[in-house]
């Protein structure tokens, strides 16, 4: 009888235990398959060709699978984006966290959780439908033929010569499908995430900290920039971090905005075809096992090793903002 | 001559709050920005909704698509979305508690813990599109079950089985020691323990955190381009192995592909609008439940 | 002169949060140069009559006062008063030690830096100035670039105790300063105490009975966010003129 319920608990855990291994199974298998159905495609043209190589081609006879035009879109967006997104996703944060009345923050904080769970689908078609008709036909002719009017009639040197060339060749937008459009939309996707998790790194900084700064003639803003700030930038990096990966993984406004010509795009108001997109567009056209099949999953695998990269970058940070919140409790 | 020296003091302290203006232009660059995210988040729904409210009808989420998607409703959209979810809530809340079970109350600090937190971590972090290849090559062709609701549903679990572990984890940690303690003093072993006092303890917060993925899920395009999601189909898929049409990817081939670009625009509108209604509204139930059962604790 | 010599008069103050009465129609005045220490039970408002003092009270959003607290004659609730300024004067030491998690030296350079000195040889010379004052120069002067949490419990309180003496206050606010210490640091606390109070004034609230008769010169007694019994340390603890003071003194309750 004894042995009985020591035999189901055993049974219990040995169950529990393996269900909870799970999810290193599915890692590998995932990395597993990735790389088998992408290692084809690394062997039959070479690794540097496929990384660096210009030309993606895939449906050409003969096809030519360069993948460094969809490197370079995936990080020109992710430039972009991080550019706005990071600054006001961190304001967005020390806002809701140190500024706002709590009952602002209480309005405010679930309404960026919802901003955070917005379908990127409908992001994306809003930016397709809404933002990118607004810069091609409203600010394009403003920016590309009224300013640079504007600067010739000043008549000043180089104002009204070289400055109004560039901005009537380089402020002109062909199509509103380009990464500027792609980059806006993907602020609004990353800018929650990035403030939900700093603020939690925010609130985790100890009230201790802050009362000991203001008892000393401390302002608002200095107990946040000096105190607060500091005690939690790792927390903050993470935030970051994990904002930066979710740019280069969202594939539902890329492949809607960011305009989808597998070209280097080389300003701002060029399209592009980042990873993502490539792989969501040509998936369906792409026969089974064929060379393009397998360049598709070379992409989704490089894919996979940048999230993987900055997931260990990610856990290094936030391992040593452990040790400092645990040391703080001694 | 404790007189004079009192008085400068006096003006010191009594001085005129000196508009600061370092202070003042963070503090107000800081709200300024802060309600930006606010502000978009009104400009988006407002504008789907003032384009899509007047195409939702009774009719429209009840009717089946006509004339080649061009009239007619959305009703077989809706239910391929309802069905995909619910199967994929229905593998993966099971296995999402029992591996938050493991880590919370079975594992022991050490290299195979550690694997574990780092993969659930990793898998967080993998891109949706991803996740969609893994589908493809595991689920529609390794399995055989081609596009199918079935590959589906898998496909979209996996992706949201990190986030299913970790909030059930958190509810699951969220139970007092002390409860434990009195289940075992009982006699009651570890098992029952978890079974009769952890589990229906933690179980508002795991269902909270199941309803906040399952709004996760039902917004998800990527994961189920190629392993589900067709561009037509006659109606609601009828088994488990067929493939079917659901909100996200409708929006998509309608917005994108095709012949009717314009003309299936108040469709593409009216499609949104469900799917933000659908995801913002489960997010809402979410949310407010989770700052209940925060507010009742009173342990 | 009796003007002078009182630092704080508090006349009918009370403090609410929201609806709940916490501090209640308090009068009492606080002598420069002196340590005059506020005792009683648990929730007796002891500890929010001390953070008004400062209005540490202002960053707990449901609070609100009634009734005028004067530093030196000014009324410090009046909206005019700088609170920022009358933190620098009035300084406070917590119950627990709360060092930022940075070295020794920027957590005492913390204060002056922020009031715009960033002169090094300045910095040092104010940092050093205080460590000596806080009794901690000699312990740590090999290691003040090492953290300030890697110091032992006493150590971080006087750590505390220098942060807030770099601001040169004329007032320092103690909040069971030695609740969370051994005995050994207790009393070196204490020791510090009467070091400091030669130059600044001291308030200090604590639940133990012997520190207040062992270091204050003067004891307030409060109860149910009332001000039982105000006097000379002596005449409280021998010669208690309340019944209610005498049974909390005698350990009856509390």
């Amino acid at each position: 009888m004894a042995l009985k319920w020591q035999t189901r608990e055993k049974a219990v855990e040995i169950i529990v235990t393996s269900v909870g291994f799970l999810s290193v199974i599915v890692l590998l298998l995932i990395g597993f398959f990735l790389f088998k159905e992408a290692f084809y495609i690394f062997y039959k043209a070479g690794v540097l060709k496929v990384l660096f190589g210009t030309a993606w081609y895939p449906t050409y006879e003969p096809p030519s699978f360069g993948m460094f035009p969809l490197i370079m879109g995936t990080v020109a967006v992710t430039v972009l984006t991080a550019i706005m997104a990071i600054p006001l996703g961190l304001a967005t944060a020390v806002y809701i966290a140190e500024i706002a009345h709590y009952k602002v923050k209480e309005i405010l904080k679930p309404l960026v959780e919802m901003l955070a769970s917005f379908p990127s689908v409908v992001l994306g078609f809003f930016g397709m439908v809404v933002i990118a008709p607004i810069l091609s036909s409203w600010l394009s002719p403003i920016i590309s033929e009224r300013l640079p009017e504007l600067l010739r009639s000043t008549n000043l040197p180089f104002v009204s010569t070289t400055l109004a060339d560039m901005c009537y060749d380089k402020l002109f937008i062909a199509s509103g499908l380009n990464i500027s459009t792609a980059a806006l939309m993907l602020s609004v996707r990353a800018i929650p995430i990035i403030s939900s998790i700093a603020e939690d790194a925010l609130t985790a900084v100890p009230r201790t900290y802050r009362e000991a700064s203001y008892s000393l003639g401390a302002s608002k803003w200095e107990t946040i920039w000096r105190v607060v700030i500091p005690s939690s930038v790792s927390g903050l990096s993470v935030a970051v971090i994990l904002g930066i990966g979710t740019i280069i993984g969202e594939t539902m406004i890329v492949l809607m905005v960011a305009g989808g010509a597998a070209v280097i795009p080389l300003w701002i108001f060029d399209p592009a075809r980042p990873m993502p997109s490539a792989i969501a567009a040509e998936m369906a056209e792409a026969p089974y096992q064929s060379l393009h099949y397998h360049a598709l999953f070379g992409v989704g695998a490089i894919l996979f090793l940048i999230t993987f990269l900055l997931s260990l970058i990610s856990d290094f940070v936030s391992r040593k903002y452990r040790a400092i919140r645990i040391g703080e409790k001694i | 001559m404790r007189n004079k020296e009192k008085n400068s003091e006096t003006s010191d302290l009594m001085r005129k709050k000196k508009f600061n203006l370092k202070e003042g232009f963070f503090l107000s660059l800081i709200r300024t920005l802060g309600f930006t995210g606010a502000v978009i988040l009104f400009i988006i729904l407002f504008f789907v909704a003032y384009n899509g409210i007047h195409i939702l009808s009774w009719e429209f989420i009840t009717q089946p698509p006509v004339d080649a998607m061009t009239k007619g409703g959305i009703f077989p959209v809706i239910v391929g979305t309802i069905l995909l979810t619910a199967l994929c809530m229905i593998i993966v809340v099971p296995i999402g508690v029992i591996t938050a079970i493991f880590l919370a109350e079975y594992s022991k600090p050490g290299v195979l813990l550690k694997t574990v937190m780092m993969s659930i971590y990793t898998l967080a972090g993998v891109p949706s599109v991803v996740f969609g290849l893994f589908g493809l090559a595991v689920f529609v062709v390794a399995f055989n079950f081609g596009m199918s609701l079935l590959a589906g549903s898998l496909t979209l679990a996996v992706m949201i089985l990190p986030y299913i572990i970790s909030t059930s984890e958190e509810a699951i940690k969220t139970v007092p020691y002390s409860f434990k303690e009195a289940s075992f003093a009982c006699g009651a072993t570890k098992w029952q323990t978890i079974r009769k006092v952890v589990l229906p303890t933690a179980m508002p917060g795991i269902l909270t955190g199941g309803i906040l993925g399952t709004a996760k899920v039902s917004g998800e395009t990527a994961p189920i381009m190629f392993t589900a999601a067709a561009f037509f189909t006659p109606g609601v898929p009828r088994s488990l192995f067929e493939p079917l049409m659901a909100l996200p990817y409708h929006i998509y081939v309608l917005a994108t592909s095709g012949t009717h670009i314009e003309e299936t625009r108040p469709i593409q509108y009216g499609t949104a609008l469900t799917l933000i209604v659908l995801v913002l509204g489960m997010n809402l139930l979410g949310i407010i439940l989770r700052s209940r059962q925060r507010k009742k604790k009173a342990w | 002169m009796v003007e002078n010599k009182n630092i704080f008069e508090i006349r009918d103050f009370n403090i609410y949060y929201v609806d709940f009465k916490a501090v209640s129609n308090i009068t009492l005045d606080i002598e420069a140069y002196r340590i005059t220490a506020i005792i009683g039970p648990s929730g007796c408002g002891k500890s929010t009559l001390l953070r008004s003092l400062n209005r540490m009270n202002d960053l707990i959003t449901t609070s609100r006062v009634e009734g005028k607290v004067f530093f030196k004659g000014i009324d410090i609730y009046h909206r005019d008063t700088d609170v920022i300024e009358l933190r620098k004067r009035v300084g406070m030491v917590f119950q627990k030690p709360n060092p930022f998690p940075s070295s020794v030296y920027e957590n005492v350079a913390y204060g002056p830096r922020i009031r715009g000195i960033n002169k090094k040889s300045l910095l040092d010379e104010i940092v050093e100035n205080a460590l000596i004052r806080a009794d901690l120069w000699k312990e740590v002067k090999d290691k003040v670039h090492e953290s300030g949490m890697s110091l032992s419990g006493g150590q971080m309180q006087r750590l505390c105790i220098a942060r807030s003496l770099a601001q040169e206050p004329e007032v320092l606010l103690f909040d069971e300063p030695t609740s969370a210490l051994d005995p050994i640091s207790t009393a070196n606390i204490e020791n510090l105490l009467q070091e400091l109070q030669k130059t600044i004034t001291i308030v200090i609230v604590t639940h133990n009975m012997q520190q207040a008769a062992r270091i204050s010169n003067y004891t307030a007694f409060m109860y149910l966010g009332e001000l039982i019994e105000f006097g000379d340390t002596d005449t409280i603890f021998v010669n208690p003129h309340h019944k209610l003071t005498e049974e909390y003194i005698t350990g009856r309750f509390g």
